[in-house]
């Protein structure tokens, strides 16, 4: 058992989608949080072999949409500067900034590196101690914990050249955001799987039961998104709005305590402005004053008021879920992945993104 | 950004006294390290997994065929007979 391949069978997905065929019984919109289930439901095809009652809308769960523009033009400057190296995400690189994306700066000569994981940063620091080491540290809950570990390690080993440039944004207050907007409409959730693996499903319970909305705890794999869909419509059906977790073989009830102590260490929660949304009220993690030799926002006395935004781009309808990808009039002719107007062209969870690569004649515009 | 990948322990490595553990795991044969700091309790031969370089949950196999036993549950007995040919088999 490799815990992959056992869960994109195509003759066991079709199955569990007759199923859903025969609970439906009405129309039901049921928001997937994570990019990475928008990716696996529009690449994998589920998205055009749903029963025509469920609209899926896909949510605002892909950090590096969401990064406000301030922070990328932010992490350009500081890549600019002579004595230092940029780290990040590959999926930074080409999210537009105001005057150029972290792509551009590293062709103009700035030391842009794209890593795999933010410890190795730390040893890139070691490596070069004459150099400031930034890491553009981007995520949910999810990636917290090892952009924390990585400051753990480096004032353990007492790195002194390494800092963060946090953009670190909260799940369960984007959901309740979304759900609050007067003009969405959603009748339940699939939460993101990875970021309850990190801090469990305790958060979910009161979101369900104030708003009356099913949240399922969901995998990435095709059979995990289609029984996701499954256990939702379920609920839906039967008048039912409880947490429940379709990804019991990696979600503990209680998340990693470790993860959670190691988060707790370094950051708290804090304020925090989406790109296309706004500022939703202690969604995100700023680094503790115990850490802030480390933060580069305090090291490099970096601004962080929000500049209002002028863009064509439609990603906040997108991400609320108001509107499709292709809905948009950019879409595929002004917005590309090689040229895009906004993140969600950009990142490999963006909405935008995985109808451009993936889709076929039927969902493109 | 929140792609995390299971993957089979091969082997642990202890620094600094224990007080650090990094794993090199395979996944399908492409061998990566991660660290353990936050699965103090993984050993050789756990499916972990991982998420930029860190292993944050272990997978829990029999939770793992609970999926396949609420599948076979869901009312289309008829249909999901044969579903064992699906169930996932131990190595």
């Amino acid at each position: 058992m490799k815990y992959l391949k056992e869960y994109r069978d195509p003759v066991l997905a079709q199955k569990i989608l007759n199923e859903i065929g025969k609970t439906v019984t009405r129309p039901w919109s049921i928001m997937e949080v994570c990019g990475g289930q928008t990716h696996s439901l529009v690449k994998n095809g589920i998205i055009d072999v749903l029963p025509s009652e469920i609209t899926m809308i896909h949510g605002p769960g892909c950090p590096v949409c969401v990064t406000p523009m301030h922070l990328i033009d932010a992490a350009v400057d500081l890549a600019l500067r002579s004595n230092t190296i940029l780290c990040s995400f590959g999926d930074m690189l080409r999210v537009p900034g105001s005057k150029m994306n972290l792509l551009e700066a590293k062709a103009q000569g700035a030391d842009v590196r794209i890593l795999y994981s933010p410890l190795e940063a730390v040893a890139i620091a070691k490596d070069n101690p004459e150099k400031e080491v930034v890491f553009f540290a981007v995520g949910f809950e999810t990636t917290a914990p090892a952009n924390a570990l990585s400051l753990v390690h480096a004032k353990r080993e007492g790195v002194k050249n390494y800092s963060i440039l946090t953009s670190h944004v909260l799940v369960p207050p984007a959901m309740k955001a979304v759900i609050n907007d007067p003009l969405s409409k959603i009748d339940g959730f699939l939460a993101a799987g990875h970021v309850c693996t990190i801090m469990g499903n305790s958060q979910y319970y009161p979101l369900a039961s104030q708003y009356k909305v099913p949240i399922v705890v969901t995998g990435f794999e095709p059979i995990d998104v289609i029984q996701g869909i499954l256990m939702v419509v379920k609920q839906l059906e039967a008048g039912t709005y409880k947490v429940e977790n379709q990804y019991s073989r990696i979600v503990r009830e209680e998340g990693n305590k470790d993860a959670q102590m190691i988060i707790d260490q370094v950051f708290e929660v804090s304020d925090q402005v989406w790109r296309g949304i706004g500022e939703i009220p202690a969604s995100g993690y700023k680094v503790k004053d115990d850490f802030e030799a480390f933060d580069a926002v305090k090291k490099f006395a970096i601004s962080i008021d929000a500049p209002e935004e002028k863009t064509e781009c439609i990603s906040g309808e997108i991400m609320k879920g108001l509107k499709k990808p292709n809905q948009c009039p950019h879409f595929g002719k002004k917005c590309t992945p090689e040229n895009p107007l906004g993140a969600p062209m950009v990142s490999s969870e963006g909405a935008c993104a995985a109808y451009y690569h993936f889709s076929g004649t039927s969902i493109h515009a | 950004m929140c792609l995390a990948v299971p993957g089979q322990i091969k082997t642990i490595e202890e620094l600094h006294g224990g007080l650090l553990r990094k794993a090199q795991v395979s996944f399908g044969g492409i061998m990566k390290s991660a660290s353990l700091e936050m699965l103090p309790t993984a050993e050789v031969g756990d499916y972990v997994l991982v998420h930029v370089g860190v292993a944050i949950s272990k997978v829990d196999e029999a939770e793992a065929k609970k999926t396949f036993d609420y599948l076979r549950e869901i009312g289309e007995v008829g249909e999901l007979e044969d579903i064992d040919e699906y169930l996932p088999k131990t190595e």
